[in-house]
């Protein structure tokens, strides 16, 4: 497995406040990464070193093998292309419509055909399980859930191989985070996604991620399987996982992640829940 | 795991020296032999750059030539959906007889297989009575917005008289600060300039008749009549009527004005009353303070022009400009700031939480603002034409 992100012993500071300290991080192709910690522990900054909006003030940052900052912009335009970016509050350009929006990075290409670029937006807002007509909808008009899902659609559009989603399910209720889950494991399997969110969502965690890193300390204090991370003694993690240290374990993961696909996608209660609920 | 299904991809060629992982390899569509064709490479979005239309037609034309040839899509490093819309479209919408493809091929073309309804958007109304009908809707839905404004803003006066504790001194202190102290600087440049060119433009004029003493007379009377107070509610209409609408305008799209409701706190108490008044407030003083620079820009230039003593151009001036048109002109200033303020309000409680419409409303603000103030300029003009002359 050949590394998509590599953070090499990076620091970051803000007017003598230091937020990272030698921070390493290493993501793999094809798997689902989540970054837990505490508010105010610098996940938020993490992700905008990762984006390129922000440059260390040591150690270097390389996406797809390339080095972000001091690069040349063709560079970054190969990087930028790749990648889709889910922000927590969406971040849709309020003046357009749905349709503009997911249109916006196909039209920035300059290169494809208009009769195209209809048909491409049209499947990803299916992709998405949005309807056709939400598409002339105003980003002011679209409910929480539908921001998250247009916002995805945008980040989608040129098929990404890397997506960064920061807080996806963060402000929306049990049923409209659960079917974002849902999807979020359907688009994976369907595009083999390399995936980096930021999370506080300990059922989103437990749905889709593989590996977990918990940053803390101003460094990456853990790194592995959930099953793993949520064993470790540091009192950040042991809050955190409080009460669920028993669902991490392997066969419990599993049987939680096959009840989620197995339910239709109208918000069913899941299957493991379902036997409870009668055993009760 | 969930990437359970997807069978290993050939490996891509070794990389040559340079090259990272994520880079294209072109896509290439080849003729494999007879009635076969290979497509391979990436057939994503970025790797069809510039070449959708070529590998379209060519497509197209295989097909029609050669309706039952083999389609192997198994050298393909990369397929995405526009890849494989491509080919879809080239094919005619419908997959070949004979297709050697991968298993993560399916799944994309499978969603091909969906109808796909394009929404249609609503006729926008074409010219003519409907849209002049609907230009004078919005043009009297201000008019009555304004009125209903100024309605709240007395109410809300009214009750502030009543308790004075409710006045918001620190905002109305930091308004004038803002729209006043800070605006000092500009309208002084400006104002010294614009007395310095029409001192020297007068003075030649009245050169030739020898009436040379009279640029004390036109020059006073121009500007604490008129000029002064026109000029500093121009530049603080532009300065500060748009950071205004602006202002309010972000509050409303951040969802404060909605904050400040569910709180019980009125916007015109909390928001509208201390801007006017402090606008009403501080123009005048601004303008007062642009009138003067512009005398002395006059004064300079009377003195370079026509060799006047300053001290005479000071001794002459109360003489010749009646008190009335101070008066006057700070009258005025007090009702164009209040005006001001009172627009950019509006402007800025008008906005809709998107950019677009808060950039279109301090523009609104800002042009409604000019305009209003110097046709109420003109109205004095006519009102008190004979007072102070």
């Amino acid at each position: 497995m050949d590394a998509v992100i590599e953070v090499d012993n990076v620091t970051t500071a803000y007017a003598g406040h230091v937020i990272h300290r030698h921070l390493n991080l290493t993501v793999h192709r094809g798997e689902v990464m989540a970054l837990i910690g505490g508010s105010g522990s610098g996940k938020t900054t993490l992700l905008r070193l990762l984006l390129g909006l922000e440059v260390p003030q040591a150690g270097t940052v390389k996406i797809f093998g390339h080095p972000l900052g001091r690069c040349a912009a063709r560079d970054l335009e190969r990087v930028r292309y790749r990648w889709g970016v889910l922000f927590q509050s969406g971040a849709l350009f309020s003046a357009l419509s749905v349709f503009d929006n997911i249109a916006l990075p196909l039209r920035e290409l300059g290169s494809v055909p208009p009769d195209l670029v209809k048909p491409l937006v049209m499947l990803k807002l299916a992709q998405v399980g949005l309807k056709p007509e939400d598409a002339l909808k105003r980003p002011a008009e679209l409910s929480g859930g539908m921001v998250k899902r247009v916002s995805l659609a945008r980040a989608l559009i040129l098929d990404p191989q890397l997506l960064f989603l920061d807080e996806p399910t963060a402000g929306l209720d049990p049923d409209s985070s659960k079917q974002f889950v849902k999807l979020l494991r359907r688009l994976r399997q369907e595009l083999g996604l390399t995936v980096v969110m930021v999370t506080h969502d300990v059922d989103t965690l437990f749905a889709v991620v593989d590996r977990v890193a918990v940053l803390a300390d101003q460094h990456i204090v853990a790194c592995g399987p959930l099953a793993e991370v949520a064993r470790l003694p540091h009192p950040f993690v042991r809050n955190f996982f409080l009460g669920h240290v028993e669902r991490c374990a392997e066969e419990d993961l599993r049987r939680f992640r096959l009840s989620l696909d197995d339910t239709s996608d109208d918000g069913g209660v899941p299957a493991v829940l379902r036997g409870e609920e009668a055993a009760h | 795991m969930s990437t359970a299904g997807a069978l290993p991809l050939p490996a891509p060629p070794p990389d040559e020296a340079g090259a990272h992982p994520g880079d294209d390899a072109p896509p290439r569509l080849e003729a494999a032999g007879p009635r076969e064709w290979r497509v391979s490479g990436d057939w994503t979005v970025l790797g069809l750059r510039e070449h959708y239309d070529a590998f379209g037609q060519q497509i197209a034309a295989a097909v029609a030539a050669e309706p039952d040839a083999l389609w192997d899509l198994r050298g393909l490093t990369r397929l995405d959906t526009a890849g494989a819309l491509v080919l879809w479209r080239g094919w005619g919408r419908k997959t070949p007889g004979r297709l050697l493809w991968l298993p993560e091929h399916v799944t994309l073309f499978a969603q091909f297989l969906q109808p796909v309804a394009l929404p249609r958007r609503k006729p926008a109304l074409g010219p003519g009575l409907a849209r002049a009908a609907q230009r004078l809707l919005a043009f009297t839905q201000h008019g009555v917005d304004i009125v209903a404004l100024v309605g709240r803003l007395l109410l809300d006066l009214a009750q502030l008289v009543r308790h004075p504790g409710q006045i918001g001194w620190r905002e109305i202190s930091a308004n004038v600060f803002r729209t006043g102290a800070q605006a000092l600087p500009i309208t002084a440049l400006v104002g010294f300039l614009v007395g310095l060119t029409l001192s020297y433009l007068i003075s030649k004029q009245l050169k030739t008749y020898g009436a040379d003493i009279f640029v004390i007379n036109i020059l006073g009377l121009a500007v604490l009549r008129e000029l002064g107070p026109l000029l500093a509610a121009i530049i603080v209409a532009g300065r500060s009527g748009s950071a205004m609408t602006a202002q309010i305008g972000v509050m409303r799209v951040t969802q404060e004005l909605d904050a400040l409701s569910v709180m019980g706190i009125s916007h015109t108490v909390r928001l509208v009353v201390p801007k006017v008044l402090a606008l009403a407030l501080s123009l005048p003083l601004v303008a007062l303070w642009t009138s003067a620079l512009m005398l002395l820009g006059g004064m300079l230039a009377a003195r370079a022009q026509m060799g006047l003593d300053p001290a005479q151009f000071l001794h002459t001036l109360p003489r010749v400009v009646e008190p009335a048109n101070l008066w006057l002109g700070w009258a005025k200033s007090m009702i164009f700031g209040g005006l001001i303020a009172l627009l950019a309000s509006h402007f800025g409680l008008r906005v809709k939480p998107n950019t677009e419409s808060l950039g279109q409303s301090v523009t609104q603000s800002v042009v409604t603002a000019i305009t209003l103030v110097i046709v109420v300029d003109a109205v004095f003009a006519v009102l008190f034409s004979n007072v102070g002359i």
